[in-house]
């Protein structure tokens, strides 16, 4: 008796699960689009704020894994996401692999110097060279006369300098390094530009941006390089750098957004190879970048041209998909600043629109609405 | 009734067939098996994998890997191939290691002491729940403590008196830096201490009352009982501290956010350093070219597997014959 009972709950229980779950796939297969996306840490809460925006607007639903520029380029050209994400343009290399790709300046970047020197307050002066000599450990001391002459009015103490940096694999360390690499020789020589680099042995690493910040907020008298979005969320002082023109430049949204300004003149179109623009702006001959904060760089969403080549793609995605990405890079940008993002400027912005124009889905354009 | 029967039948029918007898006991006996072996494939699969993957790397460099002291996956110079040489990674992790032993094995032998010598029950109780709590807190934990708490405690108050007392060594001399080996050393003692103390507290209790009674009849003081016991217990201890030796040498998160990440060969503790499971979890993110530099990595896997069985083993066969002997003892 007892056991029939038993056994009449047990089939209940498995009809009843069998259902719920016939109900969800069910539930499920009714979903509006989804798309997927993989790639750099550093634009990801950008784009996943676009996209939760995007969802309340539009129903379509796109997941986006930070994993890192490298792992997303991978996927991207394996054809295992919708779109990839990068923070350097694809080497050239990477973009014969990949042939059809679009690359989709989203948002910039910029490396910025921190320190902590007590007493000394923020906006301290740096070149290229003086950074370069401080990082290989050249300069050893806040009182060595090549910061000093270009401090006039600041006493610098004659403290030992404490250098930190990356010690994970980081689109910050190459971008800092390929800066340091262009500005100094001795450098070049010596370390050159890459996400992990052979750094002077007496150097403190710290994992990711937080760790970097810790090391220099414990260490009176350190220097480090952050990402300028964290520069400017935490409370940590930050140097200007010298660009191109011999002006210091505060690093901020806008001195970053001037230097995209000035960098759009010479961008490639959209479906060409971006290897030309490096992994960061070198604005050396360019005109009108006075104003342009030397270390920035663009964060890329990668899309192929025909989108028919993604496997599971249809006329509906591949719309929502261009659309998604046609509205991120003109009213998604107003979320930018909000997150310390820097916005595009307008003639990127224009640059993007000619991209995404080209995109087609088995060979008919996507984007009628433009 | 029926049930009667049943049994009945049952019995006769064993009887008759013995062979049949139990066969779902053969069955069970089989799945059971199974499982457990399932230990000798992962163990297997982890070794095979493992070693494959390094395989490059020790063909490239073979045993200079082990010496080498200079590791550049991006050499400056974009032609010459990457290097790698983990002779300060493994200096690293035998340092931190030591300082890890130094200051943690006194404290758990203190601790496992006063609990099975000392303390009453119920004290016994509370202590023991604390001391399995550090064992419990993830290590990640500790090393958001290590950034936020004791860096900054110990640079400005333990380290400059340290340095102006025994400044002298050539191990505390040199700019004083938060982030380094001897903060390591100290946040992976705190971390062996739970470890320590429960296995010796063990090995403690394992030692036969009869030589506790003996030795006070004897008029000995506690402390002379205390030495009695932990003589008695000594290879069990040096067990336990080899288990310690295992978690120090095979921790990563924590050690990660404290040492300072540098590959170098350091003199002084006060210098940052690396040891082979930090460089991993530092650099095994992204690295994804050229194929040597994960081989690489994959190799400071293998230093770091084999030096944890060789630790474990040694463990094992410590507290083995520790155990025999005290169990020999009591037989008399």
């Amino acid at each position: 008796m007892n056991y029939k009972i038993i056994a009449y709950v047990e089939a209940a229980v498995i009809i009843a699960v069998i259902v719920g779950f016939a109900v969800y796939g069910l539930y499920f297969t009714n979903q509006p689009i989804r798309l997927s996306g993989a790639g750099a840490t550093f634009p990801a809460p950008l784009i996943q704020k676009w996209s939760a925006e995007f969802k309340d607007m539009t129903g379509v639903q796109i997941n986006y894994e930070g994993i890192g520029s490298g792992g997303g380029v991978k996927q991207f050209t394996e054809k295992t996401v919708d779109f990839g994400a990068s923070d350097p343009p694809m080497k050239d290399a990477e973009f014969s692999a990949a042939p059809g790709t679009l690359q989709i300046p989203i948002t910039i970047g910029g490396v910025v110097p921190i320190y902590n020197i007590p007493g000394i307050p923020e906006g301290l002066n740096f070149s290229g060279q003086v950074l370069a000599d401080i990082f290989r450990l050249n300069i050893t001391r806040w009182s060595d006369p090549r910061i000093t002459t270009i401090n006039p009015g600041v006493t610098l103490p004659d403290a030992e300098i404490i250098v930190c940096r990356r010690s994970d694999s980081s689109g910050t360390t190459k971008v800092f390094t390929s800066f340091l690499s262009d500005e100094s020789a001795a450098w070049k020589a010596t370390y050159g530009a890459a996400n992990v680099i052979d750094w002077p042995s007496q150097t403190i690493g710290g994992k990711g941006n937080p760790g970097v910040a810790a090391a220099v907020q414990q260490n009176p008298n350190s220097i480090g390089y952050v990402e300028l979005s964290y520069a400017l969320e935490s409370n940590i002082s930050y140097g200007k750098v010298q660009n191109a023109a011999g002006k210091f430049v505060e690093p901020t949204l806008e001195t970053l957004a001037a230097a995209a300004s000035a960098v759009s003149l010479i961008l490639p179109p959209g479906d060409a190879s971006w290897a030309s623009v490096g992994s960061y702006f070198n604005l050396h001959d360019v005109e009108g970048a006075d104003n342009a904060y030397p270390i920035a760089s663009f964060s890329y969403i990668l899309v192929y041209k025909e989108l028919n080549v993604r496997s599971g793609m249809t006329l509906e995605k591949a719309k929502a998909l261009t659309w998604f990405l046609w509205w991120a890079v003109h009213d998604g940008q107003h979320y930018a600043s909000g997150l310390s993002y820097v916005p595009l400027p307008q003639a990127v912005v224009t640059h993007n629109e000619a991209t995404l124009r080209m995109i087609t889905f088995n060979g008919q354009q996507v984007n009628d609405w433009a | 009734m029926s049930r009667h029967k049943k049994t009945q039948n049952f019995l006769s029918k064993l009887k008759t067939n013995p062979k049949k007898r139990f066969s779902g006991d053969s069955v069970f006996r089989t799945v059971v098996a199974l499982i457990a072996c399932n230990i000798f494939i992962i163990l297997g699969l982890i070794i095979f994998k493992i070693t494959q993957g390094s395989w490059l790397s020790i063909q490239t460099y073979g045993i200079n890997f082990l010496w080498g002291t200079t590791w550049q996956p991006f050499p400056s110079n974009q032609n010459s191939p990457p290097i790698f040489g983990a002779l300060p990674l493994i200096w690293g992790t035998l340092i931190t290691s030591a300082i890890a032993l130094l200051l943690g094995v006194p404290i758990s032998l203190g601790i496992a002491l006063a609990l099975s010598e000392f303390a009453p029950k119920n004290f016994n109780y509370v202590i023991s729940f604390f001391v399995e709590l550090l064992a419990a807190i993830p290590s990640v934990i500790y090393g958001l403590w290590g950034i936020l708490v004791l860096i900054p405690f110990l640079q400005n108050n333990v380290y400059p008196h340290l340095q102006a007392v025994l400044g002298f060594l050539p191990f505390f001399q040199g700019t004083i830096r938060g982030s380094s080996v001897l903060t390591g050393g100290i946040v992976l003692a705190i971390m062996i201490i739970p470890t320590v103390s429960a296995i010796s507290r063990d090995v403690f209790a394992a030692v036969p009352n009869s030589q506790r009674e003996a030795i006070i009849a004897l008029g000995a003081t506690r402390w002379e009982k205390a030495r009695i016991v932990m003589s008695y217990g000594r290879s069990g201890v040096v067990g336990a501290v080899m288990l310690g030796l295992g978690r120090a040498v095979g921790e990563t998160m924590a050690i990660t956010m404290v040492i300072g990440n540098s590959f170098n060969m350091f003199t002084s503790l006060f210098e940052p350093g690396s040891t082979l499971a930090s460089i991993v979890a530092n650099e095994f993110t992204e690295a994804s070219s050229p194929p040597v530099y994960i081989s690489a990595l994959m190799e400071v896997g293998l230093l770091l597997f084999a030096l944890a069985i060789v630790v474990n083993a040694s463990a094992r066969l410590i507290i083995w014959r520790s155990t025999r002997k005290i169990k020999e003892v009591e037989m008399f």
